[in-house]
C-alpha cells in the first residue's frame, strides 16, 4: 500500500514536470539553440527544417498512438486476466486471423511512414543552384572555414571560454556558454548556402538542427550539405562525433545577416590583416537589431541580454 | 589432480551415486567442464561487471548533473569512462548473463541435454572473459587519445581517432581485449549452434523447443556469423596503428568509412544478440505467470529467425549522416523498417498469451510486463530513427542514448533481471524475499524512466551524446536524468540485498516453485539439479 502511494508520488512529480515542460515549450521558441526544459526539436528557420519538424511531430505522435495502445491492452489484460479475476487459463494459442492483422497493419503504418520519409530525404539531397559554398574543416578542437567564392575569406572558429563568454553576458551580450564562437560563419538571408564539411584529423560532425543540418567530416572524404536560411539571427550546432577530449567544446555558429551586411563583412574578411576578426566581429554586433530576434529574451530563464 | 579425475570417470560406471558427486574447488571452478557451473561463473562474472559498468554510469551521471566541469575536470577522463562504460555493459555484463549465464544454465537443461556439445570448450568461453576485462582495465592505465590515459573513442572506437588519433598503447589493450571476448562468443556459439542442433532428447523437435532455446539459437548464428567481421575490423585497426598498413588512413589511400562499414555489419546484429535471448527469457516468463502456453509459437519462433536474417541488412542505419549515398540511405531506411514488423508480432503476440490466462504478478512477471511496456517505447524512438531525414537531426544526440537505452537498460536488463528472479530458486535451491525483489523491480523502474525518459527531449533540443558538459538550457532535464539514476542505483543496491539474504535465510524452493505454468523441462528436475542430470535422456511426447 505504502509502496503504492510513493510510485504514485513519483508518476505525479514525473506527470507535473512533463506537463509544465510542454507547456513552456508552446510558450517560448528555441531557434537556433536548445531552451531550458525543452521538448521538440529547434525551432526550424529554412522550409527542409519545417518539413523535418512536421514529418517528425506526424512520426511522434502515431508512435504516441501505438505505444498508448500497447498500454492499454497491457492494463486490460492486467486487470480482466489476473488470476483472482480469471482462474482458468484458457488455452487458445492461435488465431489465424489476428496474427496476419498485427503483420499486415504494421506494414500498412510503415507504408504510410515511408512515403514522406522517402520525399524528405530526397528533398534534403536536392541541391539548387548554390549562392555560395563554404567549406568547413574540422580539426581537434576547432573549424575552419573557407569560403570558396571569396579568395582569402578564411579563418578559424574556436569556442569562447566560459569566463569569455560570462563576460560578454555581463556586458549584455547574447553569448550563451559552451555553444558561442570567436569567428562565426555569416551567411546571407534567403541564400542557398552549399557547405562541403571535411576533416584535417580525426571525424568531426557539422551540424545545424535549426537549418535540420547534420553531415560527418571525415578526413580525406568531402561531404556536403546544403541550407537556405528563412530568418535573421544566430544558428547554434555542436560537433556531432567524438572526436577526442575537447569534442563538447568546439561549436559551431551561423550568423544569418541582411545582404548588405553580408557585402560588408565579405569586405572586411577579404581585405585580411591584423585585427580582421575584431573588425569582422565588430561589424556583426553593430548590426544586430532587436525587433524580428527578440524572441529569446522574453523566455523565462533565459540571460537578459541584447538578443542576438 | 589428475588422480581424482581418473577416479571420478572411474565412478561414472557406478550410476546414480556420481549425478551428485562434486570435484574438489579447483577441479570444479577452474577447469569445469559442467555447463551449470560454468553459467554460474558467467552469472558471478555479469554481476560484478554490471557493478563496475554501473559505477561508471553513476559517475557520469554525476558529471552531468549540472553544467560544468565539476565532478571531473578532465573530459578525455569522461570519454574514457563512457568507452567502458559501453564495452563493459555490452561485453561483461549483458552477453555473459544472458548467453554465457542462462544459455548455459538452462539450454541442456530445456532440451533434455546432459549437458554442452563441448564441455571443455564451454569453460575456456568463461575464462577468456576474465582475461579480457583484464585486458581493458589495463587500457585504463597507459596513454590513449588526447593525452590522456584509457580508450577514449566511445565502443565504437572509429578510425581514425582509434588508430592515428590514439598514440599511446591502451587502444591496443582495448583491442586485444575485444578479440579474447570476441572470441569466447565465436565458441560459445559453436557450443550452442551443435548442442541444440544435436543433443536434443527423444520427441523434442524443433519445433517443440521452448522459446528461450530458440532465441539462444538465432543469437549463436547472428555470434557465428557477425563476431568474425569485427574480428577482422579491429584487426585492421591493429595494423593500422602497428604495422604500417592503410585500411582506414586517408593520408595514405583508406578510408576511415570502411572501418565504419565493417564495424556496424558486426554492430548492428550485436544490438540483436543482446536482445534476442532477452526475448526467449520474456517468452518463458509470460508462459510461466498466465499458465498459458505462448500464443502463436511459431510465429514468435520464426520472428526471431526473420529478426536475426534482416538485422543482417540494416547496418549503414547507424552511418546515415557520414555522406554515403541518398539512393544508398534510402535502401537502409527501407530495410530497418522492416525489422519493425516481426517485433511487433512479438509484442503483439506475448500480449495474446496474457490474454485469457490467469495471471500471477509475482516478480518476474514484473519484470516481464515493464519490459513490454517499455521495450514498445524503444522501438517507436528506433522506428523514428530509422528514418534517415529525421536521423539528420537526431544522430549523435542524446535522442539515440535514450532510444538505445530504453531497449537495454529497460529493455535487456529488464529480462536479465526477471530471469534471474525467475530461475534463481532452479539454481541455488532457495526462495528469496519476493517483497525485496518487487521493491527492486519499482526503484528500478522509476529510476530507469527517469534518467532515460528526459533524455528524449535532451536529444531533440539538441544536447550531443558523448559529452561532459553541455550549453546551460539543458540543465533542466539532465539534472531529473541524474536523479533518476541515484534511484536506479538504490534498486541494484536491494537487488545485492535481496540476493544476499536468500543465501542466509535459505529457504529451500522446490523443484517447482511457480506452479503450473512452469512447463519446460528444468522444472522438472531438483533445485539445485543435480551435479550430472538426465544420465537417462528423458522422452518428450
Amino acid at each position: 500500500m505504502r509502496l503504492g502511494d510513493k510510485v504514485s508520488g513519483w508518476l505525479g512529480a514525473i506527470g507535473a514536470t512533463l506537463v509544465s515542460g510542454l507547456t513552456a515549450r508552446v510558450a517560448f521558441a528555441g531557434y537556433g539553440r536548445g531552451d531550458p526544459w525543452q521538448i521538440g526539436l529547434q525551432d526550424p528557420v529554412t522550409s527542409i527544417a519545417r518539413d523535418n519538424v512536421w514529418f517528425n511531430d506526424v512520426v511522434f505522435w502515431m508512435m504516441v498512438a501505438i505505444t498508448l495502445f500497447v498500454m492499454a491492452l497491457l492494463l486490460i489484460v492486467m486487470i480482466r486476466f489476473n488470476s483472482k479475476a480469471n482462474p482458468t487459463p484458457s488455452h487458445t494459442h492461435h488465431n489465424t486471423l489476428l496474427e496476419v492483422a498485427w503483420t499486415v497493419i504494421p506494414i500498412a503504418i510503415l507504408v504510410v511512414i515511408a512515403i514522406p520519409s522517402f520525399k524528405l530525404l530526397y528533398a534534403q539531397y536536392s541541391y539548387p543552384k548554390p549562392d555560395l559554398t563554404i567549406k568547413a574543416t574540422g580539426n581537434q578542437w576547432y573549424w575552419s572555414y573557407d569560403y570558396a567564392d571569396h579568395k582569402g575569406v578564411a579563418f578559424d572558429s574556436y569556442m569562447l571560454k566560459d569566463d569569455e563568454t560570462q563576460a560578454l553576458r555581463d556586458k549584455h551580450v547574447d553569448a550563451p556558454r559552451l555553444l558561442s564562437v570567436d569567428n562565426e560563419v555569416v551567411v546571407p538571408l534567403n541564400k542557398v548556402v552549399h557547405v562541403l564539411v571535411t576533416s584535417k584529423d580525426v571525424i568531426h560532425s557539422w551540424a545545424i538542427l535549426s537549418f535540420a543540418v547534420r553531415t560527418d567530416g571525415v578526413p580525406g572524404r568531402v561531404s556536403s550539405t546544403w541550407f537556405k536560411a528563412e530568418r535573421l539571427g544566430v544558428y547554434y550546432g555542436v560537433c556531432s562525433e567524438l572526436c577526442g577530449k575537447d569534442h563538447a567544446f568546439m561549436p559551431i555558429a551561423v550568423r544569418v545577416v541582411a545582404d548588405d551586411v553580408y557585402a560588408k563583412w565579405l569586405d572586411v574578411r577579404k581585405a585580411g590583416g591584423k585585427g580582421a576578426d575584431d573588425k569582422a566581429r565588430a561589424l556583426i554586433q553593430a548590426s544586430i537589431s532587436v525587433p524580428n530576434q527578440a524572441v529569446a529574451a522574453a523566455a523565462p530563464g533565459a540571460p537578459t541580454t541584447q538578443t542576438p | 589432480m589428475a588422480a581424482q579425475l581418473t577416479t571420478d570417470a572411474g565412478h561414472d560406471n557406478h550410476g546414480h551415486d556420481d549425478a551428485g558427486h562434486y570435484p574438489d574447488f579447483v577441479t570444479r571452478w577452474m577447469y569445469s567442464t559442467n555447463h551449470k557451473d560454468i553459467g554460474t561463473l558467467y552469472l558471478i562474472f555479469a554481476v560484478i561487471a554490471g557493478l563496475v559498468g554501473g559505477a561508471l554510469s553513476i559517475m557520469m551521471r554525476l558529471q552531468l548533473q549540472t553544467p560544468g566541469m565539476h565532478f571531473f575536470k578532465d573530459p578525455h577522463l569522461f570519454n574514457a569512462m563512457v568507452t567502458a562504460h559501453g564495452l563493459i555493459m555490452i561485453f561483461f555484463m549483458v552477453m555473459p548473463a544472458m548467453i554465457g549465464g542462462f544459455g548455459n544454465w538452462f539450454v541442456p537443461l530445456m532440451i533434455g541435454a546432459p549437458d554442452m556439445a563441448f564441455p571443455r570448450m564451454n569453460n575456456i568461453s568463461f575464462w577468456l572473459l576474465p582475461a579480457s576485462f583484464a585486458l581493458l582495465i589495463s587500457s585504463m592505465f597507459v596513454e590513449g587519445d588526447s593525452g590522456g590515459h584509457g580508450v577514449g573513442g566511445g565502443w565504437t572506437l572509429y578510425a581514425p581517432l582509434s588508430s592515428s588519433g590514439s598514440p599511446g598503447p591502451a587502444m591496443d589493450f582495448a583491442i586485444l581485449s575485444v578479440h579474447l571476448a570476441g572470441a569466447s562468443s565465436i565458441l560459445g556459439a559453436i557450443n550452442f549452434i551443435t548442442t541444440i542442433f544435436n543433443m536434443r532428447a527423444p520427441g523434442m523437435t524443433m519445433h517443440k523447443m521452448p522459446l528461450f532455446v530458440w532465441s539462444v539459437l538465432v543469437t549463436a548464428f547472428l555470434l557465428l556469423l557477425s563476431l568474425p567481421v569485427l574480428a577482422g575490423a579491429i584487426t585492421m585497426l591493429l595494423t593500422d596503428r602497428n604495422f604500417g598498413t592503410c585500411f582506414f588512413e586517408a593520408s595514405c589511400g583508406g578510408d576511415p568509412l570502411l572501418y565504419q562499414h565493417l564495424f556496424w555489419f558486426f554492430g548492428h546484429p550485436e544490438v540483436y544478440i543482446l536482445i534476442l535471448p532477452g526475448f526467449g527469457i520474456i517468452s518463458q516468463i509470460i508462459s510461466t505467470f498466465s499458465k498459458k502456453p505462448v500464443f502463436g509459437y511459431l510465429g514468435m519462433a520464426y520472428a526471431m529467425v526473420a529478426i536475426g536474417v534482416v538485422g543482417f541488412v540494416v547496418w549503414a542505419h547507424h552511418m546515415y549522416v557520414t555522406g554515403i549515398n541518398v539512393n544508398t540511405q534510402a535502401y537502409f531506411v527501407f530495410a530497418t523498417m522492416v525489422i519493425a514488423v516481426p517485433t511487433g508480432v512479438k509484442i503483439f503476440s506475448w500480449i495474446a498469451t496474457m490474454w485469457g490466462g490467469s495471471i500471477e504478478f509475482r516478480s518476474p512477471m514484473l519484470w516481464a510486463i515493464g519490459f513490454l511496456f517499455l521495450f514498445t517505447i524503444g522501438g517507436v524512438t528506433g522506428v523514428m530513427l530509422a528514418n534517415a531525414a529525421l536521423d539528420r537531426e537526431y544522430h549523435a544526440t542524446y535522442f539515440v542514448v535514450a532510444h538505445f537505452h530504453y531497449v537495454l537498460s529497460l529493455g535487456a536488463v529488464f529480462s536479465i533481471f526477471g530471469g534471474f528472479y525467475y530461475w534463481f530458486p532452479k539454481m541455488t535451491g532457495y526462495l528469496y524475499n519476493e517483497r525485496l525483489a518487487n521493491i527492486h523491480f519499482w526503484l528500478m523502474f522509476v529510476g530507469a524512466n527517469t534518467t532515460f525518459f528526459p533524455q528524449h527531449f535532451l536529444g531533440a533540443a539538441g544536447m550531443q551524446r558523448r559529452v561532459p558538459d553541455y550549453a546551460d538550457a539543458f540543465a533542466g532535464w539532465n539534472w531529473i536524468s541524474s536523479l533518476g539514476s541515484y534511484c536506479s542505483a538504490a534498486g541494484v543496491i536491494v537487488f545485492l540485498y535481496c540476493i544476499g539474504q536468500a543465501y542466509m535465510r535459505k529457504i529451500p524452493a522446490g523443484s517447482n516453485p511457480w506452479g503450473v505454468g512452469a512447463d519446460t523441462l528444468e522444472w522438472t528436475l531438483s533445485s539445485p539439479p543435480p551435479f550430472h542430470q538426465y544420465m537417462e535422456l528423458p522422452h518428450i511426447d
